[in-house]
């Protein structure tokens, strides 16, 4: 069963990607703050090579002109050609080349450092902020989304760090240098020159609007089509079982239609974005060129010809960075699209722990009396300092568990379990038993605080569980959730899981109490074996098995069981429930109970429908009682057997 | 490989072919203006000639509309050639999916085949545009500026030469040893990204044993070494931009130093002022495209993989074929193994099922219960020929399987998988996968037969209400009545369960199996469970063991002459059962 079955049962909101970015300018500030942050003194150096860089490009470009005039003029009217003063002219250039081209090998290693080491903060941050969050984010988010901004999102993020930002930033300072040297020559020619640029601008705008919204849209199409390839491809067996292949690549051709336009589209209107641009920048030439040569040739404001073939080599040199820039808007578009997904996570609000009573080691002194201890005794005690006068309590861990009149709805409004009421003293065993969706699962959830409750109480060792620390709650508490989950690590990590200082003999300990350590020792490498893919080479039953040691080992007070063994058979079956038995013994413990010996044993059996509790008492009683449980049992409606 | 991939670009074809043509004549224009450039200082603005300006300056508007027109239609025909080889690659790859056996689905596996069908087909698109535009491209510029720049001056233009070879040299051995630290490092990201997923859906089991942070320490440990290994591997691809620039700067060098003596040696006969500069602009093309084929070569270096893995989707055909002169109609639900043996891979040692020899009567309800491995799945699955049989033959009323059209044969012997799946869409619309034509009455129907009835009419939309994709949004019990149901609106002669009621409560599953027998009479039956208390009530019971038939009679006989089926039944009844165990038995 998917964990999703655990929580509110309703449908899971997608995050759909939107096909537009709101507030550019937000994320985009926000975005260059998070690199700064860490990467301040980096970024400032890779700003410093740019312009270093741009320099020297500059400077190249440049020599042309005054190689010719300036050197190869002079020297060919003069009759004994002295090349010295060349010479040291391309040995000035070239030590400007030399230093361009080692701040451009210095900008792209400080690069590689900046986009890796921000991608790697932003993977920690989006990870650690991920564990925190309550479950209830779960389960209103589908895991493939989740995934996605792992994915998708960060690598779009790399692209912009690492190539669109540093390329527009160099175009940027190339234009702006451009310009200005172009004001100096001739004002007139240049307001030319910059309404040609507003021409530009006007259709890259256009243009990126365009583009922009089919890649955002192709973003979404492609989204849907991969949803649905991994439905399809997930039920591909039962669609051969009712030959619904027709139906399902006629759905699969529409999908992959809509696909193919946005893709097209995006694609068109990102590719003929750079031609437009250039072409426009040699039109732009062809004008400044016709006005120019008319104002040089009238004489107007003084301006040479010398000084029009200059500004023509300028407006030129204007055509290749406002391509680039114009190039790299389509892929800001996507990054931003990302960056709002991932601040989106990285925004949401971890799950409260406020509890201030906490758990640790505990010596019983002669007299009776808790003190704390440093070191591991093996008896724990709740500390719990009173927040009006600050003195301060030891309550001895026991694992008594009181419901008292307890509320609870996955969504305001909507309540599931309606005053629920019942307790237990260390050492019992607690029975919940009704059909499903009668709200067993959701019961155990709330013990551990996966979930709060609207209203009553819920009491651990008589501490309200509110003011009780979360994590201190849950490692007091043992869980064997139905649909077990590994880790890729070895056997021995993954039950180490529950008690991370455990030693190699307590695992084997824990494994052999779990009737675990057989089957292990039969594994290629025994507890040494490497599983993957939530341990994808075990039956179910091994996992569960595997998943009972994990209980085992963290030796808890009190155990949340889930006992529901669908599709092991019997033999298994018998293992894993043997090995439950052993766990259970001598810890307060709620069970999902399914096995007739479970129930017997237990101290109290719950039944639960719709929500509440509709009987309660042992296994005689409720049979005496001849009710739900009644029914349950035998299969009969009580009226059958009057009758 | 590439002949698979390269039948799939259909209508495209066109397009693949038009877009390098504007790609060439684009090129042609870039290559041309230039000179015109040139032109306009040299002959126009110099010699104050504004005529000459107007004129040339004319031609090179119309040179750049050209330019204009090749570029945006280059661009439009690329992106249409790319976007619909990527459709037309995933049509053809789904569509072929749909033919899938059995055996091919489980050789490729789920999750394999998504990949094939998302990523790799994303990176051919993309490698696919860039071979369109850049491959004809980048030479094509090359070779043009090449050729003017030893048309001006081959002497100088031997300096570009040498410079391309040196540098063409140094950018291959540096993208050789980059794609090295590639291959290692995406496979480690990978396992990053695996193990976010691990985490996700692991999280109620990290939060239970409060090891957020110990999982989060795990994980940035990780992420440091993808950081490491991709700092590696990109400081060697990013050495590329520097070298370049190094190299551009010291053609320039030279060439002025060299050409500067060249033009006062020769007193301008032998190169002009304006042939220099003309050589100088050709400079940047040169590089600049070389540049380019080789990112394109990385490019398509890395999809290559991608390709394969999409041809050997498109090359595989299904080994489970559709008979020259099917039969159409199933008879009735009898159904009879003849010395049958199985095995999934031709090169598997023991067979998974051995020589099994049943005969099972129309109407009957038939109960098989065993070990996990025991082949109890492989056994129901030839009956509707989702594999074939290795040996022997398996005749459903009256006639071999492999004589009956596939869909005809699938639509009257009703399959519930184990891992049976729902998809999202409303209620009805899962129950119609069975029979797209069932009435509403006849869905309902179908469902109070399987007791789904009582819990669809309780959801806020009954049958309208939305499901979830994979029926997320029910409870495993839920989904397996759905299931069963949907199976139920296609009438068959044959409805195979298989394992389908493991998650719905005791007293339920009495309640389905007993509205199966009472209105489906003649609708042949099998039921596969872990449970005795399942098939203890059908006609007659297989106990299997080990690929083989160790008991085929009746519950009462079976107790008596049946070793394995009494331990497995007192294993279960005696204390070890479930405590709504005895449901159903009136």
């Amino acid at each position: 069963m998917p964990a999703m079955n655990h929580g509110p049962k309703g449908p899971a909101q997608r995050m759909r990607p939107r096909v537009r970015v709101e507030n550019p300018g937000q994320l985009i500030s926000r975005l260059l703050g998070y690199i700064g942050r860490k990467y301040l003194i980096h970024c400032i150096l890779v700003v410093l090579c740019i312009f270093a860089s741009v320099f020297a490009m500059v400077q190249s470009t440049l020599f042309t002109k005054t190689l010719i005039d300036d050197y190869i003029s002079p020297l060919l009217l003069s009759s004994a050609p002295d090349f010295a003063p060349l010479a040291a002219a391309i040995t000035r250039v070239a030590v400007f080349c030399a230093v361009g081209i080692l701040a451009a090998l210095l900008q792209q290693q400080l690069l590689v450092n900046i986009t890796q080491g921000t991608l790697r903060n932003l993977r920690n941050d989006l990870f650690s902020r991920m564990q925190k969050l309550p479950i209830s984010y779960f389960d209103t988010h589908s895991h493939g989304d989740i995934m996605s901004i792992y994915t998708n999102d960060i690598d779009t993020l790399r692209q912009m760090i690492s190539q669109s930002l540093p390329q527009m930033l160099n175009s940027g300072i190339s234009i702006v240098s451009v310009l200005l040297s172009m004001l100096f020559l001739n004002l007139p020619l240049t307001f030319v020159s910059l309404l040609m640029i507003g021409v530009m601008l006007l259709c890259s705008k256009k243009l990126v609007g365009l583009s922009g919204t089919y890649f955002l849209k192709q973003q979404r199409d492609l989204g849907t089509v991969n949803g649905y390839i991994e439905e399809m491809m997930d039920g591909q067996k039962v669609i051969k079982v009712f030959c619904h292949e027709e139906q399902a690549t006629q759905e699969f051709k529409k999908l992959n239609d809509q696909l193919f336009d946005s893709a097209y589209n995006a694609n068109r209107f990102a590719n003929i974005f750079f031609p437009v641009v250039i072409q426009l920048g040699n039109l732009s030439y062809v004008v400044c060129a016709i006005v120019g040569g008319i104002m040089a040739l009238s004489g107007f404001w003084g301006f040479s010809l010398g000084g029009l073939v200059s500004f023509l080599t300028f407006n030129k040199s204007l055509n290749s960075p406002i391509g680039q820039i114009s190039q790299q808007l389509n892929s800001v578009i996507m990054a931003l699209a990302g960056a709002d997904r991932i601040f989106r996570l990285l925004d949401e609000d971890e799950e409260v722990n406020d509890g201030y009573v906490t758990l640790v080691n505990a010596k019983v002194e002669a007299d009776g009396s808790i003190t704390e201890s440093e070191h591991r005794t093996g008896t724990w005690a709740w500390k719990h300092v009173h927040q009006t006068d600050g003195t301060v309590d030891y309550v001895p861990l026991k694992g008594d568990v009181t419901f008292d009149h307890v509320d609870f709805g996955y969504v305001p409004g909507k309540i599931v379990l309606h005053d629920i009421s019942m307790y237990a003293t260390p050492g019992q065993k607690i029975a919940f038993v009704g059909s499903t969706g009668a709200g067993k699962t959701t019961i155990t959830n709330l013990i551990n605080r996966f979930y709060d409750i609207q209203d009553g109480k819920i009491r651990y060792d008589g501490i309200n569980i509110n003011k009780i620390n979360k994590d201190d709650l849950r490692r007091s508490l043992g869980m064997v959730l139905q649909d077990t989950h590994l880790f890729t690590g070895t056997v021995m990590e993954n039950i180490r899981f529950g008690r991370l200082d455990a030693t190699d003999e307590e695992v084997i300990a824990a494994a052999k109490l779990a009737n675990a350590d057989a089957f292990i020792r039969r594994l290629p490498q025994g507890y040494q074996t490497v599983l993957t893919g939530d341990g994808a080479s075990l039956s179910q039953g091994q996992r569960q098995l595997l998943s009972i040691a994990r209980a085992a080992v963290a030796d808890p007070p009190v155990l949340i069981l889930d006992e529901a063994t669908s599709s092991i058979d019997t033999r298994t079956e018998k293992i894993v429930q043997d090995g439950m038995d052993k766990l259970m013994a001598g810890r307060t413990t709620f069970v999902i109970a399914h096995r007739l010996s479970t129930i017997r044993n237990s101290d109290c059996i719950m039944v639960l429908e719709q929500g509440r509790i509709i009987e309660r008492g042992s296994h005689e009683q409720l049979l005496e009682e001849k009710g739900r449980y009644y029914q349950l049992y035998t299969g009969n409606k009580p009226s059958d057997q009057t009758a | 490989m590439i002949k698979t991939l390269s039948k799939q670009l259909g209508e495209f074809k066109k397009d693949s072919l038009l877009t390098p043509l504007f790609m060439v004549l684009e090129v042609l224009m870039e290559t041309i203006i230039p000179l015109l450039m040139a032109s306009i200082i040299d002959d126009g603005v110099e010699k104050g000639d504004i005529r000459h300006i107007c004129v040339v300056g004319a031609g090179m508007v119309v040179l750049a509309a050209i330019g204009l027109a090749a570029g945006v239609l280059g661009g439009a025909y690329g992106a249409r050639a790319s976007a619909g080889l990527a459709r037309n690659l995933r049509q053809a790859m789904f569509e072929n999916i749909q033919t899938f056996s059995f055996a091919s689905i489980d050789k490729f596996s789920t999750s394999s085949l998504i990949t094939r069908l998302t990523t790799d087909i994303t990176n051919v698109q993309n490698a696919y545009q860039m071979i369109l535009r850049m491959c004809v491209r980048a030479p094509i510029s090359m070779i043009c500026a090449m050729a003017m720049a030893f048309f001006l001056s081959p002497e100088l233009a031997c300096v570009y030469l040498v410079a391309v070879i040196v540098l063409g040299i140094i950018l291959a051995l540096i993208m050789r040893r980059a794609t090295v630290y590639f291959k290692q490092a995406f496979p480690k990201y990978d396992d990053l990204n695996a193990s976010v997923q691990e985490n996700v859906s692991g999280i109620r089991v990290v939060k239970a044993y409060v090891r957020e942070q110990f999982e989060t320490s795990k994980f940035m440990t990780a992420s440091r070494n993808i950081y490491n290994i991709f700092v590696k591997a990109e400081r060697q691809v990013v050495i590329t931009m520097p070298l370049m620039f190094g190299t551009v700067f010291t053609c320039i060098l030279l060439i002025s130093w060299l050409g500067a003596k060249m033009i006062v040696s020769s007193g301008q006969t032998a190169l002009t002022t304006g042939e220099l500069t003309s050589l100088l602009a050709y400079c940047m093309n040169i590089l600049m495209s070389l540049m380019i084929l080789s990112m394109v070569f990385v490019m398509v270096t890395m999809s290559m993989a991608s390709a394969q893995r999409i041809a050997q989707v498109l090359e595989e055909k299904s080994e489970l074929e559709n008979p020259a002169d099917p039969i159409f109609e199933v008879p009735d639900g009898s159904i009879r193994f003849d010395h049958v043996s199985f095995r999934y891979n031709e090169t598997c040692e023991s067979p998974v099922l051995n020589d099994i020899s049943l005969d099972i009567r129309s109407g009957e309800t038939v109960g098989i219960i065993g070990g996990t491995g025991s082949g109890k799945t492989s056994l129901v699955n030839l009956i509707s020929r989702l594999y074939d049989v290795s040996a022997g033959a398996i005749y459903v009323g009256g006639h071999d399987v492999r004589c009956y059209d596939m869909e005809a044969l699938r639509n009257q012997v009703a399959v519930v998988l184990q891992k049976n799946v729902l998809f999202s869409g409303s209620v009805i619309e899962n129950l119609r996968w069975g029979n797209e034509h069932a009435t509403r009455e006849e869905c309902v129907a179908a469902c109070q037969v399987c007791c789904a009835d009582e819990f669809i009419s309780k959801m806020p939309d009954g049958y309208d209400s939305h499901v979830e994709r994979g029926g997320a949004n029910l409870s495993g019990g839920q989904r397996q009545r759905l299931c069963i149901a949907r199976a139920l609106l296609k009438k068959p002669r044959v409805l195979i369960l298989d394992d389908s009621t493991s998650a719905v409560d005791t007293a339920t599953d009495a309640k389905i199996r007993t509205a199966l027998s009472t209105q489906l009479a003649d609708t042949t039956k099998i039921i596969i469970a872990q449970r005795v208390s399942s098939v203890q009530s059908a006609d007659r019971i297989i106990v299997m063991d080990d690929g083989a038939v160790c008991g085929f009679d009746t519950h009462e006989r079976l107790l008596e002459t049946n070793a394995i089926y009494r331990s497995v039944y007192e294993s279960q009844t005696q204390g070890g059962g479930d405590f709504d165990e005895n449901g159903g038995e009136d």
